[in-house]
Order: C-alpha cells, then sequence, then structure tokens
C-alpha cells in the first residue's frame, strides 16, 4: 500500500514540476495535460483506497517514508497514516482537484487578456496556473495524509504558500498582491499559535507522531502547566493548535483575509478557499479529537468561536455586491458551522458538513465563475439579472447548490447541517446554548443571503449593458461538465453518507469521542432512515428559518424589484447603522491596518531614528570616535595616520585591562 | 593512511596561495585572471569535501588535526582541527567562496586581480579561523580577517566606504582587544595557548564573568547582537555584492561559532550566571531588529536588518540552554545548540542568496531604493521565482532550510520557558511581514518605471548561482538528517561539558548564582 500512497502524493507534484519548469517548452495543451494525468492518477487511486475502506474493511496504514533528522533523541519523520477519516479527505481533495483542474481550461482559456502586453510574466500564465494547482494538490494531500506534526505543519505551510501564489496570481494588480500579503501574514499569525502547541506538544510528550501523543495523552490528561497562571496541558496545547486553525480556516478575528482572497482566479477560491485549504482546520481538530476530548475548556472555545463565525459572517455577506465576495461570506460562515461541530464533540458531523459543503460550495464558485465568465469578467451582481435565460446548466446547478447549502430537506447540505444544529444542542459545555442560537438563526441568514444572489443573478430583467448583453451564451463544455458532477454529489451524497458516518461510526477509530461528551448519539439513538431524518427535520426551527429567509428573498429580490428596480439600494439604506457595520465588516480591516500594520510602522520607524540612529550611532558609536579623534588630535604633534589611532586605543585598552585582572 | 596528509592547512592555504598567484597575474589578461579564481575557489571547495567524506561523526574528538611549534619561547603552536561544529561551518566557507568570485564576474573592473586575490585570501583565513585550536593562531586569523574585508569595502565599496569602513574597523578592533586580553590571560593560568586546554582550566566564577564579558564583546560585534549592531547595515551598504555575501554567509558566524569553541567550554558558570544577559539581546534582536527591518527603505539595509533578527535565533539557541539547565532538565539543550548551528548555515545559503539577488538588480538599476524599483517580475520572472523563493525561505517556509534552525530553536525555548518561545516565535509573523512586504514592493505590481521596463532577466552565470544555492536551501530543508548527524556527538559533549561547573571549589556547584528572566 506504500507505493499507492506515495504514487497518490507524488503524481500531482510530477505534474506541477513539469508544468511549472517546461511550460515554455510543452505548451497549453501538454501542461494542462500532464497535470490532470497526474492528478488524474491520485483521484482514481485516492476513490480506489477510499472504496477498499467502504467495502472491504482496509485496515489503517500507519508508516513511515523517510526520517527527516534525529535530534536531541526526538525523531522527525515524514510518513503517512491513512484511516477512514484521511480515505475520506483524500477522496474529496482529489475529486474537486481534478473538476478545478478541468474547468481551468475552459476558465484560463483567454488568461493572456489579463496581463499587460509587455509583461513577460504573463507568457505561459496558463501553465504556470495548472503547475500551482497541482502543487496545491500535493500540498494538501501531504497536510490530510500525515502521521505526525511535523509534516502537517509541513503541509499546512506548504497550503499556506500555494494560496499566497494563487491570490497574487495577477502579480501587476494592486488588489491582488495586497490581498496575498494580508492572507499570508493573518496566516502566520495563526501558524504562530500552532507551532507553540507543536513545541508544547514535543516538550511533554517527547514525540511528534500522532499515535504516540494520542496513546500518551490519557496518562497526561491532569497536567498542569504555570503559564497564565496555571492552566491544563491539554487546554493549552489545544487551543495554541487551535489558533492555527483559526488562521487557515479563517475563523474570527482571523478572518480577514477570505474575502479579500477572492482577488484568485475563480477556480481556486473553489479549491482553495472553499472546498479543501480553508477546511484543514477543521480537519485537524477532527485528527486531534484525542486531545481536544481532555478539554472542556478549548471545546468550548471552539464551540464559540465557530459559532459567533457562522452568525456574524453570514450577516456581511447580505450586504455584499461581488457574486464571488458574497459566496466568500458564505464561506466563512459555513466553516463556523464545521468548527462549532467540532466543539460540541460532533467530529463525525463537522466532517460530513465538510464533506458535503466541498461539494457544492465548489460547485457554487464555479457556477460564479462561469457567471463571471459569460459576463466579461465583470463579478457585480447588480449588473445582472435573468442570467437563467442565457446559460441554463449554470443556471440550474447553482439552484442545485444554493438549496444544498441552505440545507433544503433531501439535499446534502441538509444532513449535515441539520446534524450540527441538533447535536450543538444537546451539547452541556460552556456556550453551547449562545452556539445553538446562533447556529439556528444562523439558518435563516444563509437561506437570505443565498436567495438574493440567486435572484438578483438568474431571474428578473438583465441589467448588464446592451453589448453584454448581446455576447450572453452558455459556457463551454469543460466548464459545465464538472458543474454537473459537482452537482449530483451536492444533491445526493448527504443521502447515502449520513447513516454510515453518523449513525455507524463509520469513522471508528480515526476519532475518539468521550461517551459523556458524545452528542451524535441521540442522533443514532432515534434514526430511523433518510426518511424519518427529513420528516423530523421540517418540525425543527431551522428548517422554518430556512424557509423563511427563501422566502423573504423571493418577496424582495424577485418579486418587489420587479416593481422597483432600486430596492436593493432602498432596503440596504434601510437597514442604517447596521448596513454601515456590515459595510464595515465589524471595522476588523481597519483595526488591524491601523493597529498591528500602521503601529509596527510607527514602532519600527521610531526603533530605527531614535534608538538605532540617535542613540547607538550618534552618542556611543560616532561619540566614542569623535572622543578618539580629539585625544589623537592631542598627541598629533607626534605622528599622524588612522592607524595609530587604532595601536593607541588597542594598547590602551590592554594596560587598563591587565591592570584590571591583574588587581582582580 | 589518507587522513595523515595535512588536509586543513591545504584548504586554508591553497586559496591563499591562489590569491598570491592572481596578483601575480597582473591586470593585463583580464580572462586569466578571473579564471585563476574560480579555479583555486572551486578546487578548494573539492579538497574540502575531503573533510566532510573523511569525518568520523561518532566521536566529539577533534579531527584532521595537524600540530607542530610555531613561537616554541612563547609557547605558541600551528594547531588545526575540526570537530562537528566546525566541519560544517568550513564547508560553508568554501561553498560560498565560489559564489563570490562569481559575483564579481562581470560587474568588477576596477583591478580584478586585486579583487580575486582579495576573496581568495579572506577564504582562507576564515577557513583558518575555524579550524585554529590554538588560542595565537586563532587570533592570528581572526585580526587577519579584517584587512582583507577593509580592503574589499574600502576599494570596491559604495560612495560612503569610508565611514562604514571606519566604523566596521572601529567596532571589530574594539571587541577583539579585549578577547586578547581575556586569552593572555588564560594563557598565564593553564601555561599554554592551547584552546581544548582552557576548556579544562578551572576559573573563579569573578574571573570567568570577566573572560565571559571579554568574549562577549568580541564575538557580539561580530554576529552582531544588539546593541553592537550598527556597523552592519552600513558596511553592507556600502560593500559590493561579494563582500557583503561573504560578510553575511560567513563573518557572522564566526561570532556564534566564538561563542561555541570559547564562551560556554570556558566559562559555564559564567554563561550559565549571564545567560539572562544574552537571552534578552536575543530577544531583543527578534522583535526590535524585525521591527527596524520593516520600515527600511534600502533593500541591502532590510536584508542586513534580516540578519541581524535571524543571527538573534542562534545566540537564542545557544544559550536557552542554561534556562533549561536552572529548569533541572536537559532535554531541549541538545536541540537549542543544534538549531543554533543549522540556522547559522541555513542563513549563509539563504542571506548570500539574497545579496546576490540585490546584487543582480544593482548591477542593472545602479540603486539599492525600493521606492525605485516596482514590477521588477514584470521583466525578469525567473529572477522574480528566484526571490520569491528565498524569501520565503527567509520567512522560514517549511521545507527549506530556513525552517528547520527556527523550529529546532522555538523547541528548545518552549522547554526552558513558554514566553521565550512566545516571544521568538513571533519571528514568523514578523520575518515574513518584512521580507514579503519588500517582495510585493519590488517584485511585484506593475512596472514602476521606465528604469525597471528595461531590466532584462537573469543571466546564465547568475542563473547558475541562485540555483546552486536555492537547491542547497531545498536540500537542507528536505533532508536535514546528514546535517545534524555529523554535529550531534561534538554538541552531545558541549552540552555535557558545560554542565559540569569549573569553579574551583567541590560544593560550588550547589552554589552557582541561580539567574534567569523566569519568574
Amino acid at each position: 500500500m506504500e507505493t499507492v500512497y506515495l504514487t497518490i502524493v507524488l503524481a500531482p507534484l510530477i505534474g506541477a514540476i513539469i508544468a511549472g519548469f517546461f511550460g515554455g517548452k510543452i505548451g497549453r495543451v501538454g501542461a494542462h495535460s500532464v497535470t490532470i494525468l497526474g492528478v488524474g492518477i491520485a483521484t482514481l487511486l485516492s476513490l480506489w483506497v477510499l472504496s477498499r475502506f467502504i467495502w472491504h474493511d482496509e485496515q489503517a496504514f500507519n508508516g513511515t517514508v523517510y526520517t527527516w533528522m534525529v535530534a536531541d533523541g526526538i525523531r522527525f519523520e515524514v510518513g503517512f497514516l491513512v484511516d477512514r477519516l484521511t480515505a475520506l479527505m483524500m477522496g474529496v481533495v482529489t475529486f474537486v482537484s481534478l473538476m478545478v483542474h478541468i474547468y481551468t481550461i475552459g476558465y484560463m482559456a483567454d488568461d493572456a487578456h489579463n496581463w499587460p502586453e509587455d509583461s513577460r510574466v504573463g507568457t505561459n500564465s496558463y501553465q504556470r496556473f495548472f503547475s500551482y494547482i497541482s502543487l496545491f494538490t500535493f500540498s494538501m494531500l501531504m497536510l490530510v495524509m500525515s502521521n505526525n506534526f511535523l509534516q502537517l505543519f509541513f503541509g499546512w505551510e506548504a497550503v499556506g504558500l500555494v494560496s499566497y501564489l494563487l491570490i497574487g496570481f495577477y502579480t501587476v494588480r494592486e488588489s491582488a498582491i495586497s490581498a496575498n500579503l494580508k492572507a499570508f501574514l493573518v496566516n502566520r499569525v495563526g501558524d504562530f499559535g500552532f507551532i507553540l502547541g507543536i513545541a508544547a506538544v514535543v516538550m511533554y510528550f517527547g514525540s511528534l507522531d500522532y499515535a504516540e501523543v494520542f496513546a500518551q495523552a490519557p496518562a497526561l490528561a491532569e497536567t498542569q502547566v504555570a503559564v497564565f497562571g496555571g492552566v491544563s496541558l491539554m487546554t493549552l496545547i489545544c487551543i495554541l493548535l487551535f489558533i492555527g486553525a483559526m488562521g487557515k480556516s479563517a475563523q474570527m478575528p482571523l478572518h480577514v483575509w477570505l474575502p479579500d482572497s477572492m482577488e484568485g482566479p475563480t477556480p481556486i477560491s473553489a479549491l482553495i478557499h472553499a472546498a479543501t485549504m480553508v477546511t484543514a482546520g477543521v480537519f485537524m481538530v477532527a485528527r486531534m479529537s484525542p486531545l481536544y476530548e481532555l478539554s472542556t475548556t478549548a471545546l468550548s472555545f471552539v464551540l464559540v468561536i465557530g459559532a459567533v463565525t457562522a452568525f456574524f459572517m453570514g450577516l456581511v455577506g447580505l450586504v455584499q455586491n461581488d457574486i464571488k465576495r458574497v459566496v466568500a461570506y458564505s464561506t466563512l460562515s459555513q466553516l463556523g458551522y464545521m468548527i462549532a461541530a467540532l466543539g460540541a464533540s460532533a467530529y463525525a458531523a463537522g466532517i460530513f458538513h465538510l464533506m458535503t459543503h466541498a461539494f457544492f460550495k465548489a460547485l457554487l464558485f464555479l457556477a460564479a465563475g462561469s457567471v463571471i465568465i459569460a459576463m466579461h469578467h465583470d463579478q457585480d451582481i447588480r449588473n445582472m439579472g435573468g442570467l437563467r435565460r442565457y446559460m441554463p446548466i449554470t443556471w440550474i446547478t447553482a439552484l442545485l447548490g444554493s438549496l444544498a447549502l441552505i440545507a433544503f430537506p433531501g439535499f446534502s447540505g441538509f444532513f449535515s447541517k441539520d446534524a450540527i444544529i441538533e447535536a450543538v444542542g444537546h451539547s452541556h459545555i460552556g456556550g453551547a446554548s449562545l452556539a445553538h442560537l446562533l447556529l439556528t438563526l444562523g439558518a435563516f441568514v444563509t437561506a437570505l443571503y443565498s436567495f438574493r444572489l440567486y435572484f438578483l443573478v438568474f431571474h428578473g430583467e438583465p441589467r448588464m449593458d446592451e453589448h453584454t448583453r448581446s455576447h450572453l451564451h452558455e459556457t463551454p463544455w469543460v466548464v459545465t461538465i464538472p458543474l454537473i458532477a459537482l452537482a449530483i454529489p451536492s444533491v445526493f451524497i448527504g443521502w447515502y453518507t449520513v447513516e454510515p458516518l453518523l449513525v455507524q461510526n463509520w469513522l471508528g477509530d480515526a476519532i475518539t469521542v468521550k461517551p459523556e461528551q458524545d452528542t451524535l448519539h441521540h442522533l443514532a439513538a432515534h434514526w430511523h432512515g433518510q426518511r424519518e431524518f427529513i420528516r423530523h427535520g421540517m418540525q425543527a426551527a431551522p428548517f422554518w428559518l430556512s424557509m423563511a429567509g427563501l422566502v423573504l428573498a423571493a418577496y424582495y429580490w424577485s418579486y418587489v424589484l420587479q416593481r422597483n428596480p432600486k430596492i436593493d439600494v432602498e432596503l440596504q439604506q434601510r437597514g442604517g447603522w447596521l448596513t454601515r457595520l456590515l459595510e464595515d465588516k465589524y471595522g476588523f480591516d481597519d483595526f488591524n491596518q491601523r493597529v498591528f500594520a500602521g503601529g509596527s510602522q510607527r514602532i519600527g520607524r521610531f526603533l530605527w531614528k531614535s534608538s538605532d540612529q540617535r542613540m547607538i550611532d550618534d552618542a556611543v558609536v560616532n561619540g566614542s570616535a569623535r572622543a578618539v579623534g580629539w585625544l589623537a588630535g592631542v598627541v598629533r604633534q607626534l605622528q599622524t595616520g588612522m592607524l595609530y589611532h587604532y595601536a593607541f586605543a588597542m594598547i590602551l585598552g590592554l594596560v587598563v585591562l591587565l591592570t584590571l585582572f591583574v588587581t582582580f | 593512511m589518507l587522513l595523515e596528509f595535512p588536509w586543513l592547512s591545504l584548504v586554508i592555504w591553497l586559496p591563499i596561495v591562489g590569491g598570491i598567484v592572481a596578483i601575480a597575474s597582473g591586470e593585463q589578461n583580464v580572462e586569466l585572471t578571473k579564471r585563476i579564481g574560480l579555479v583555486y575557489a572551486v578546487l578548494t571547495f573539492v579538497v574540502s569535501l575531503v573533510l566532510w567524506f573523511g569525518f568520523d561523526a561518532t566521536t566529539a574528538e577533534m579531527q584532521f588535526v595537524e600540530r607542530s611549534a610555531w613561537l616554541p619561547a612563547l609557547g605558541v603552536e600551528y594547531h588545526l582541527g575540526i570537530d562537528g561544529i566546525s566541519m560544517p561551518l568550513i564547508l560553508l566557507t568554501t561553498f560560498i567562496g565560489i559564489f563570490v568570485i562569481i559575483a564579481g564576474w562581470d560587474v568588477i573592473t576596477h583591478r580584478p586581480s586585486h579583487y580575486m586575490a582579495a576573496f581568495l585570501i579572506m577564504e582562507g583565513i576564515m577557513v583558518g579561523v575555524f579550524s585554529a585550536l590554538d588560542a595565537i593562531l586563532f587570533y592570528f586569523f581572526w585580526e587577519a580577517m579584517l584587512i582583507p574585508m577593509f580592503i574589499i569595502i574600502g576599494v570596491w565599496g559604495g560612495p560612503n566606504r569610508v565611514y562604514a569602513t571606519i566604523k566596521f574597523f572601529l567596532y571589530t578592533f574594539f571587541g577583539s582587544v579585549f578577547m586578547l586580553v581575556a586569552l593572555i590571560y588564560l594563557y598565564f593560568q593553564t601555561g599554554s595557548f592551547d584552546i581544548l586546554g582552557f576548556h579544562a582550566a578551572p576559573l573563579g566564577l569573578t574571573a570567568q564573568i570577566l573572560i565571559f564579558i571579554a568574549f562577549l564583546l568580541a564575538f557580539a560585534v561580530k554576529v552582531p547582537m544588539f546593541p553592537v549592531h550598527t556597523w552592519l547595515p552600513d558596511a553592507h551598504v556600502e560593500a559590493p555584492t561579494g563582500g557583503s555575501v561573504i560578510l553575511a554567509a560567513i563573518m557572522l558566524k564566526i561570532g556564534g561559532y566564538g561563542f561555541l569553541r570559547f564562551s560556554l567550554p570556558i566559562t559555564p558558570d559564567a554563561s550559565a550566571t549571564l545567560d539572562w544577559l544574552i537571552i534578552a539581546m536575543s530577544l531583543i534582536a527578534v522583535i526590535y531588529i524585525g521591527l527596524v527591518a520593516l520600515v527600511q527603505q534600502d533593500m541591502k539595509k532590510l536584508i542586513a536588518y534580516s540578519s541581524i533578527a535571524h543571527m538573534g535565533f542562534v545566540t537564542l539557541g545557544f544559550f536557552i540552554i542554561f534556562a533549561i539547565f536552572q529548569r533541572a532538565e536537559t532535554a531541549g539543550a541538545v536541540m537549542g545548540i543544534e538549531g543554533g548551528m543549522v540556522q547559522m548555515i541555513s542563513h549563509g545559503f539563504i542571506s548570500g542568496a539574497l545579496f546576490l539577488c540585490v546584487g543582480v538588480l544593482y548591477d542593472r538599476m545602479h540603486t539599492r531604493e525600493i521606492s525605485a524599483y516596482g514590477g521588477v517580475i514584470n521583466r525578469m520572472p525567473w529572477f522574480g521565482a528566484f526571490v520569491v523563493f528565498f524569501a520565503m525561505a527567509n520567512a522560514g517556509l517549511p521545507g527549506t532550510s530556513g525552517f528547520v534552525g527556527e523550529l529546532m530553536v522555538i523547541l528548545a525555548a518552549f522547554q526552558a520557558d513558554f514566553w521565550f518561545a512566545f516571544l521568538a516565535a513571533t519571528t514568523l509573523v514578523l520575518a515574513a511581514a518584512f521580507t514579503l512586504w519588500l517582495v510585493k514592493r519590488v517584485i511585484f505590481g506593475e512596472v514602476g518605471n521606465e528604469q525597471v521596463a528595461k531590466l532584462e532577466d537573469l543571466n546564465r552565470r547568475e542563473t547558475l548561482n541562485l540555483g546552486v544555492l536555492a537547491a542547497a536551501t531545498l536540500a537542507i530543508g528536505l533532508w536535514p538528517k546528514p546535517l545534524i548527524q555529523v554535529m550531534e556527538p561534538t554538541i552531545v559533549h558541549l552540552v555535557q561539558q558545560v554542565q559540569v561547573s569549573k569553579l574551583p571549589t567541590v560544593d560550588a556547584v550547589d552554589t552557582v548564582p541561580v539567574a534567569g528572566l523566569q519568574p
């Protein structure tokens, strides 16, 4: 099996290297063929591995590939742990990645137009893009397949690097290169916590290996650490690691980079900033469940952060007018749902939502990209409308994706999101009732922003200019095939996987849950099949709130809009201070810009000018040089020349010091 | 046996002879002179590989030892030898030596034979510093090093080179005078200039502290540590590209090496007493200097400040071990010193490469002002790729060598105190901020001006230079094991050595004053 796993990881890497370094030689077709081949191999093998786990009861694999280093008795290794959780992630990552690769052929077809004519970096940008997304696939696979903290961190940073390169793909656009710098730095703030968490693990467990750490964890559950006036070791480790997850999975207050990351081309918004990379934090916490289970403090923290993000980021989605930004805020909100599930110890539900979300959110982004292609790269939904007449496949698939997103009964998102809200409702740790309330209300917000977008884009009268309208048509098959391929699981995967994942505990040993913290067993205990689950769900508040959101959206942005085309603007004006607050995104960006970015520059300038230059250089260094110069001037009668100064200083120093030594 | 051959002497004197040959070749045939320089540099590197492959990585003993009388009347010997600490640094020196020769290939038109000679002689002297086991021999190489560096900056430097050279000379000379006094004192205590003999000499705490401070003045200036760092940005700004590379990649390491060869083993009790001072200076270097780097307007100054911040990790790794001992622990001590060592080697590659990158731009545009650039990648995509790569390495991205040392030092610092690790880890954000912001302003964006629009991408020589350094950075990042392996026995031995008190009385072991930043 090791050969299979190595092939899965290396095939995309080799594709990336060939397309990246020899893109000019092999041309566009060569580049997309070789990367699609690499990712295709990885996808087929991953799905084969997944099927082995599903139907052949494959045993978990845990093995070392090579020893990175041995220092101070601690082994740092590169190796794979493939169990059911990993296999599921591998399947999701490679499948979505393959769809995105195919879609990119269409999306990037006239990328040359996006570059200034004389820019050499624009040549082969097509090939470079394929190289990056294949490199991303490699990094993400390294992350999910790791069997130790070192490689986890490697994958963690490597996906961050590719994200940086892709957000700033258009290196000539100021907005893009500001966004990628911001993304990298905010993620680094998370990694700052993450690496301290890893350091704590190394110190107390003496190992980086998951299996060893998890085996020792119960014995260390009661250990206290003398930091912050004394906290439990597990709380410290879990919260530090979770700070890393807050960066990568864009949880408040480290969420600020994700909306800006929409500067990257749409395929990577789907792949990296919706389906896979941003869910790395969710995966990581689930992987670390044996540790998180030992600290209810940390779980509460996770739960509250997730729920707050889910609700408040959804609200911001209501006032966005850029099609990708609406979907981006929706992603933030859905990530909050996943994180909240983890906080409630419903790891399986979090992973379940991760999977369904990967499909329907990738679908929504790719559909948005399809719309953007048709609109000649105008992303403002106020200029759209009536697109369903021109792009039927995009329209239908986007509708299916939206229904999955708002948890419409029967769609994949319904099963996963309902399970999360219910699990949080059963949780008894601190903050659980607040989180339950926020997540329930979130259902209304989700439906409202999703269908505002849907109606503004696909229904009503076309609002674009005549030139754009006359050119509107459905996108080519390389774009629509991935849409259809993603729409199928978006609709059905929940129905087929809810039972094994949430009821039959398919993930098994990959997840550890303490019996007294288990919030999913209620679901299992009252399980009477999918139909009954849907019927039960339709009697609960989230369903009605979601329907209310849908109806309200239909009323304003379909019914009223036909009579009053300015209704969207009027609604925002009527919102008053609330609209302003949401448009400011609660002021996080301003605050960071002023306090962190501006503050550190002011401090830096102050230290440089006053301490380095004025104090050390002017006063001490040049001062003593002047003093020596003055002294030399006194004796210059005898001899001149610079070296004399030094010789003089040297002898003087020697005499003084020897005297000192002799007297001691 | 092959190992009986005086390999170390060969590595020291081969480039020095090469330098003399280069001068003798005169200025008539420039091509010939350059070839001579390159041949000698490559030859020296090839010979130095014997030190790697012939090295016995199972022992902490000195190897390739050469010992003969030099000045018998004073007890001064020609005594050379290497262990797991000096050997990697010697290889770094001979490796980097090749690139500085290539860096001056086309751009040095003023007395190229002297340029080649200065760098070759410099290289031999630095190998001498790393391999000398006699204190006077060490001091001889140590001071001799200043002369070629003084000439390199003074002759091929920028407009303000006189100020920079004087400042550089004053600073380093100031430091080394005190070191000489300490060495002479140790000679009177032990009756010889044998450095290994110094290691074994028992010393009272007062004497140790005075010696420690004398060494500190010498080494802190070289590293350089806050607050004696202000010579470095000036020296870098005025130095030619090759000079900056040597300065950053190797000369700074001599300070770090000094701590390991002298301060720690000779004055372990003083090191344990004053560890708080070094730890504080190191953490200040990481944070204060990181913030100062952020606001620099000159590319070379920015990278110079970045060097100081990164060298802060080196000294932190070396002295964090005493804070670990104070917790009655030893786990993490070896990791800390090894982390500092790896950081030195890695910084050699990365800072060397970054200075070469600045050189590439300077050769074309004759300015180092960040604001004079913008959108360079539009004209120089390959160069842009290299800069982004080395910037990421400078920010400590896993998979590059820059990550290895940082990780190890942070892990070790955590063993000592949560807050040390906390402060050290701020480099993850700070280093990324100052490096990537530089990249954003210089490399990315729209073409900044007419001059940028005329830029041509890397030529084959520049590509080779940066490509090899990138490969080295990746190799250590992806597989640091061999490097750690050769250092491990020496560093384990060193850690054991510094745990044994040198105070004369037996019960003094328990009364070593405990100081530290911990509450």
